[in-house]
């Protein structure tokens, strides 16, 4: 990956540069080519980024107010929202922040399973997402603790009970966990730290995972390997960076919307009672984000069977690429595996949906069934769509699809050498 | 590209760059002001001190704005001996008039202009303050007379709300 | 496009549904105005002066304010008593300070530096006090209940006797909106209760409407400036998207074939 022909302009670019190829690097990432068919869909990945940069920024300003201590949190956030020079901005950004960054990791998550992009040769940069997404949840439910509210308090004491399923070692673990032999003031400390620290090696994976990226160059709407550079590619700027811009300000103005107008709405009222140990809250529901989760976890009967099930359904997502054994990527020529995609698109929903719901009557039986079909649809569906459908015929270039059959030869390539 | 195209995609350039970079100043501002001081420390700016029970020649020590201020009802002597200083025998001349502008009362922030250590009430050579930590001593207006500290105790903006009553800042 | 479209459509109807999940009775709450509503929603400053008359006279013997400070009744955005008034209302009551010289914590007037005094020492005390029942603190009551402004105003107008079938313990009262319907807290407002130093009728729907301003307030004393400052974010963004978009159409005008 390195660019021979690049040479800084100045002599003091080239003295640095030679000691610490910064300026190649940046040389580089403005020509990378990318594939110019790509749809707003690929914009996400830099929305992403600017919403893990707004989390860290708020995360540390609010750090510089917020108190982890049983006794004054609550209080902290209230000194915040009232006294703080635009705390309560600071706040809202940062709390619906998690929500927005959880809403574009969904739709990142879900381009990728339409176009193929989990498979091979970017099997390794699914697999780093996979695992930015469990950091994800795991900042996210710490963070959710810190306000010290009733939905704080006990998410935490409903969630790290979980561990106790795990046999012999379990409770240990739990009581590990809480530092103490209930969620308290330990519990609370720790998970400060550690929700200060994820963010930060998120980053770091980001880093990895872009670099990852790289080595091969995007996938795209098409599915097909593009030349780089080409006809078919463009500079990353100012092509792809006007676009990702576009995208972003769109993304902006409702993040916006949820900020300034409806700050609340993603969250639970009880959290803004304070925690209270002898009261528990009639439905503990966690934020929306991690709702097809606590579906899972709750359609099974068993405890430990509920939390295999649950974390299973995470970690599948990582075998991704092997369970599909599709050799065409983007589901544009796959026809039928569309159709699988959107009822998975419509489980997940569902799953969402009963997860907010009393786990009682129809609203089981549908979590139930929507986790036995998700289940299905990775381990079955999957592996066996891969080997029996009948795909369309996939374009020459990507520029073919347009041109309509008159490929330039130059450009066109193997047809079994498109998926390598 | 003629003339006329090229100056209008500059301008669109320009004016994108233009608005975006108020955008970002405007995000920027509220991350550098939340470190400013907040309302509930603003509101603890200025305070107010009951001096009705001070006899002359006593001196108390209140909190403000997390210092400790000294509050010295001088008595006759005091004030004469503080006027009488002559400016040239000063390190930092200063009236004791515009420093105590109603004479009978001297307030001023009881830290040492060193480095700020607390120097102690009613000690030192020159009947005023002592400060312990390197040898500054202050006179009866609390002004630098001998020792390291560079300028006199500075003397905070106050007023008298009515007779009783001092406000600090 | 389409398919983004289909998404959002889905996503909006499954959102929409467990927000309202709670309102598990399926009471329709009472309706009213709100003129803190709304993409440019404010608050009515007489309302919540007159709130903050109904919540000093006849609510804060038993619930407390803790988060607010006798100074909020004086800055912008809230009741906007001059500083005059916001400092008398504070000197009214008497605060807790201290340690002093003797090692005692002693009593002053309040200023406007310190917080809203509260009624019992602790929440156990407040309990004590109530049979059991503690009165909430009401500094973000309105974001802490599911049905905020539109469930405290009708739960104040929402006490009658209860339906046939159903006896109540001592000291519980019926109530058609409280989750569950019953209540430790009796009837708290009749009509012509308190007089309101501005002449309003001082009727049970008046009150209730304006003490729930005020809570409103004090549980967003930031509203207006969110609303203001929300307008113009967005005014920007928009500006700046289409700026952006048509930049983008002029970068993107040098490629012959985009797909």
């Amino acid at each position: 990956m390195s660019d021979h022909e690049y040479t800084p302009t100045s002599k003091a670019g080239k003295w640095f540069n030679d000691r610490l190829p910064l300026l190649t690097l940046a040389n580089h990432l403005t020509d990378y080519p990318t594939p110019k068919n790509l749809n707003y869909w690929w914009t996400f990945g830099g929305i992403l980024t600017f919403c893990l940069i707004t989390q860290i920024v708020t995360g540390l300003t609010l750090a510089m107010h917020y108190i982890a201590h049983a006794d004054m949190a609550f209080e902290s956030v209230e000194h915040i929202m009232r006294d703080v020079n635009y705390g309560w901005l600071i706040r809202y950004i940062h709390a619906n922040g998690a929500s927005m960054f959880f809403l574009a990791v969904y739709i990142h998550i879900f381009r990728s399973l339409f176009y193929g992009s989990y498979k091979a040769p970017r099997e390794i940069i699914w697999i780093i997402g996979i695992i930015i997404y469990l950091l994800m949840m795991a900042a996210a439910f710490m963070g959710y603790v810190l306000p010290w509210g009733q939905m704080s308090f006990w998410g935490a004491t409903v969630i790290t009970n979980l561990f106790s399923a795990i046999p012999l070692v379990g409770e240990g673990i739990v009581t590990w966990l809480w530092g103490g032999y209930s969620v308290d003031n330990p519990t609370l400390t720790r998970f400060f730290t550690l929700h200060y620290l994820i963010p930060f090696l998120i980053l770091g994976l980001v880093v990895l995972h872009i670099w990852a990226l790289h080595v091969p160059g995007n996938n795209n709407p098409v599915g097909i390997d593009v030349k780089k550079p080409s006809k078919d590619t463009v500079p990353f700027h100012p092509y792809i960076v006007i676009k990702d811009t576009f995208a972003l300000l769109m993304f902006m103005i409702v993040f916006a919307f949820f900020v300034f107008y409806t700050p609340n709405i993603l969250g639970h009222a009880d959290n803004y009672i304070e925690a209270d140990p002898l009261v528990t809250p009639a439905h503990i529901v966690p934020e929306w984000y991690l709702l097809p989760f606590y579906a899972i976890l709750r359609s099974v009967p068993d405890k430990l069977l509920g939390v295999i099930a649950m974390l299973s359904a995470i970690l599948i997502l990582a075998a991704l690429p092997w369970l599909d054994t599709s050799k065409i990527r983007s589901a544009v020529f796959r026809p039928l595996y569309k159709q699988f995609y959107w009822i998975l698109v419509a489980d997940v929903l569902i799953l969402g949906y009963v997860g907010a719901m009393p786990a009682e009557g129809l609203y089981l039986l549908v979590a139930r069934v929507a986790t036995a079909y998700y289940f299905l649809h990775f381990l079955v569906i999957l592996p066996v769509l891969g080997l029996k459908e009948k795909t369309l015929p996939i374009p020459l270039s990507i520029t073919e699809p347009i041109l309509g059959g008159t490929a330039n030869l130059a450009t066109a390539r193997n047809k079994e050498s498109s998926i390598k | 590209m003629s003339e006329k195209k090229t100056n209008r995609r500059d301008f669109l350039f320009t004016a994108t760059y233009a608005v975006g970079a108020v955008g970002v100043g405007a995000t920027v501002w509220p991350m550098i002001d939340q470190m400013n001081p907040d309302a509930s420390v603003k509101a603890l700016a200025s305070t107010e001190v009951d001096v009705s029970s001070l006899t002359p020649g006593k001196t108390i020590t209140v909190l403000w704005r997390g210092k400790p201020v000294f509050i010295r009802r001088r008595t006759e002597d005091e004030i004469a001996d503080a006027r009488s200083v002559k400016l040239d025998d000063l390190k930092d001349p200063e009236k004791d008039e515009d420093r105590a502008k109603n004479p009978e009362w001297l307030v001023m922030l009881g830290v040492c202009t060193h480095l700020g250590c607390v120097p102690l009430n009613d000690k030192g050579d020159y009947n005023g303050w002592f400060c312990p930590c390197h040898g500054s001593h202050y006179d009866t207006s609390g002004r630098i007379r001998k020792g390291p500290a560079p300028t006199n105790m500075e003397v905070p903006k106050y007023e008298f709300v009515n007779a009783n009553t001092i406000k600090i800042g | 496009m389409k398919n983004f479209l289909r998404i959002l459509s889905l996503v909006i109807v499954f959102l929409a549904t467990p927000l309202s999940s709670y309102a598990a009775e399926k009471v329709e709450y009472l309706k009213t105005d709100w003129s803190f509503k709304g993409l440019f929603g404010k608050f009515d400053r007489g309302a919540l002066q007159r709130g903050y008359q109904v919540y000093t006279e006849v609510c804060a013997s038993c619930h407390s304010m803790k988060y607010l400070s006798y100074r909020n009744l004086s800055e912008k955005g809230g009741p906007e008593f001059t500083e005059q008034q916001a400092k008398a209302i504070a000197a009214s009551f008497d605060v807790t300070d201290g340690p002093n010289s003797d090692g005692e914590m002693f009593t002053r007037p309040g200023k406007l530096s310190d917080k809203f005094v509260m009624p019992y020492e602790n929440v156990k005390a407040a309990q004590a006090a109530n049979g059991g029942a503690y009165p909430p603190d009401m500094s973000v009551l309105v974001k802490a209940r599911g049905g905020g402004v539109d469930y405290i105003y009708s739960l104040l107008q929402g006490y009658e006797d209860p339906p046939v079938g159903i006896t109540l313990d001592e000291g519980v009262h019926y109530n058609k909106y409280m989750y569950g319907n019953k209540i430790k807290m009796s009837n708290p407002l009749s009509d012509g209760l308190i007089e309101y130093s501005d002449g309003t009728n001082a009727t049970v729907e008046q009150m209730s409407k304006d003490v729930t301003t005020f809570l409103m307030w004090t549980a967003e004393p930031h509203l207006e400036t969110r609303h203001q400052m929300g307008f113009k974010a967005i005014v920007y963004l928009i500006i700046l998207t289409i700026l952006v978009y048509f930049s983008m159409k002029r970068i993107w005008s040098r490629v012959e074939t985009k797909v």
